[in-house]
């Protein structure tokens, strides 16, 4: 699905990325982890072509990224912060995103699911957060791609949809699904995760199982265990 | 991305700002006519508010879709699209709408004081296209400028001094270098220094057609004389377009580098 080898990316002087080396090839929750600055939105950008890498490749179901514009149709993204043309509609949205991209399979069902219905006539700039990132929501699954890159998808969601939305995500990894997600919120991450990815310093420190996780740092929960890890390395 | 352009170009003829603008040129238009009570005494006079204000607009708005419109364009470069088109669709979106305000606000009260029916008509046509020019210009440098900053007050820093330096500074400097250097034959050097401004092109542009021979200045009546009135013209509306063009080309291959 995802092949990633030795991925460079800095920003001026700053090294984000050093060498980053990722191959994701079967189904499941992937959440990627790291501290602030590990560079995870990063990597997260260079699969989907938003940053340009300074050395290394990408390769998402066996096509190089470079100078590829196509392969983005096997990928549903969902940004971390959802901030839309103010003059249009939601349902306006929706169609635009649907007229760029092609025919979705459920998108009725998630608009009832997350009660959007009454905020289809209503323009996006009149919406509150929480709002908008359900509508941010719905427009990323909506198509029915192989992969899902979700950055920090819980933000500002209520109990609810903070419900609805693991159910989702849960759906999609039975459709036999690969599901990329960046999270701060590790009970979260623990819920739903199969594997961690731990990015530390630009590299790749732990990838695995949480049960691997939690034997290697000898912790009780994932919490813990990454705290561990940021001390050990940091102490 | 003609379909980035269609969303663009809709998403901004509802915005508040265009029909602020679109009004501005109504009154601006009525009130000269009314003040003027004459067609071609009222083009002058909007030829120089257009040459001073449609840049700044041009600027200021194209700096602000794109600083406002940051994130919905993330969200556009994760779709299966060319990152030329999303960028080039924006552009030409904003630069459409502000054109059809600059048109329609114009046209209208032209047209109901009988524009047809008058011979001041391709004065006007000429009035209306070289604004169109000048707002792609500058909406172009705009998206140029602010592909370039990160900081968005830098990006709008930018983006005034731009228009200052080439709707006032960079005519003080040409008339200064003129005077400084008068023992020279100085033809060349006007020419050259005309070309170089989009701003000076279209008032020369105007003023050729419009052919006021008061108005037109040291530099008018070189252009004149050096290519006479038809190449003269056929040479600045080529340099305009230059001038959208150079830094059209420049949005592409900037957008194709830049990490998001």
């Amino acid at each position: 699905m995802i092949q990633i080898e030795q991925l460079h990316k800095q920003f001026g002087k700053n090294v984000v990325l050093n060498g980053v080396d990722l191959n994701i090839n079967n189904g499941g929750i992937f959440a990627v982890l790291g501290p602030n600055g590990s560079g995870k939105t990063t990597l997260i950008k260079s699969i989907l072509g938003m940053v340009v890498p300074n050395k290394g490749t990408i390769s998402i179901q066996g096509t190089n990224i470079k100078k590829n514009s196509e392969y983005r149709k096997h990928i549903d993204y969902l940004p971390q912060i959802a901030n839309f043309p103010n003059n249009l509609k939601v349902k306006e949205l929706i169609r635009m995103i649907k007229d760029l991209r092609g025919e979705t399979t459920n998108e009725q069902e998630l608009i009832a699911r997350f009660k959007l219905e009454p905020f289809l006539d209503k323009k996006l700039g009149n919406l509150s957060g929480g709002t908008k990132q359900k509508v941010n929501i719905v427009l990323t699954f909506m198509f029915n791609s192989p992969l899902v890159i979700l950055d920090e998808p819980t933000t500002g969601l209520d109990p609810i949809a903070l419900i609805h939305l693991k159910a989702l995500i849960q759906a999609e990894k039975e459709k036999g699904k690969t599901v990329l997600i960046t999270s701060h919120i590790m009970s979260f991450v623990e819920e739903i995760a199969d594997e961690i990815v731990f990015l530390l310093e630009g590299v790749i420190y732990f990838k695995g199982t949480l049960h691997e996780l939690k034997t290697k740092t000898s912790q009780p929960d994932l919490e813990h265990a990454i705290a561990s890890i940021l001390t050990t390395n940091h102490a | 991305m003609l379909k980035i352009l269609k969303y663009s170009f809709y998403d901004l003829m509802r915005s508040r700002w265009s029909y602020v603008y679109f009004a501005f040129y109504l009154l601006l238009g009525v009130v000269l006519l009314f003040l003027n009570n004459n067609l071609s005494k009222a083009i002058i006079t909007l030829m120089n508010v257009i040459i001073v204000l449609v840049p700044l607009i041009g600027t200021i708005f194209g700096v602000m879709y794109y600083y406002n419109s940051k994130e919905f364009t993330e969200l556009l470069l994760a779709q299966p699209l060319k990152r030329s088109s999303i960028f080039l669709g924006q552009y030409l979106g904003v630069a459409l709408s502000l054109s059809m305000s600059l048109i329609l606000g114009l046209g209208i009260p032209f047209i109901f004081y009988g524009l047809f029916k008058s011979n001041v008509i391709w004065d006007f046509s000429l009035l209306l296209i070289t604004g169109t020019f000048l707002t792609f210009i500058f909406t172009a440098l705009a998206f140029n400028i602010a592909l370039s900053n990160e900081n968005k007050i830098k990006g709008f820093g930018y983006a005034i001094l731009l228009w200052l330096f080439l709707a006032v500074v960079y005519d003080g400097i040409f008339l200064m270098s003129l005077i400084l250097f008068e023992d020279y034959p100085l033809d060349k050097l006007s020419l050259t220094g005309t070309m170089l401004n989009p701003i000076d092109l279209s008032r020369t542009l105007i003023l050729l057609k419009l052919d006021i021979s008061a108005l037109l200045g040291y530099t008018g009546a070189i252009f004149k004389r050096f290519f006479g009135t038809n190449l003269g013209f056929i040479v600045s509306l080529t340099m305009l377009l230059v001038w959208v063009i150079l830094p059209v080309l420049r949005i592409v291959s900037k957008s194709k580098r830049k990490d998001f």
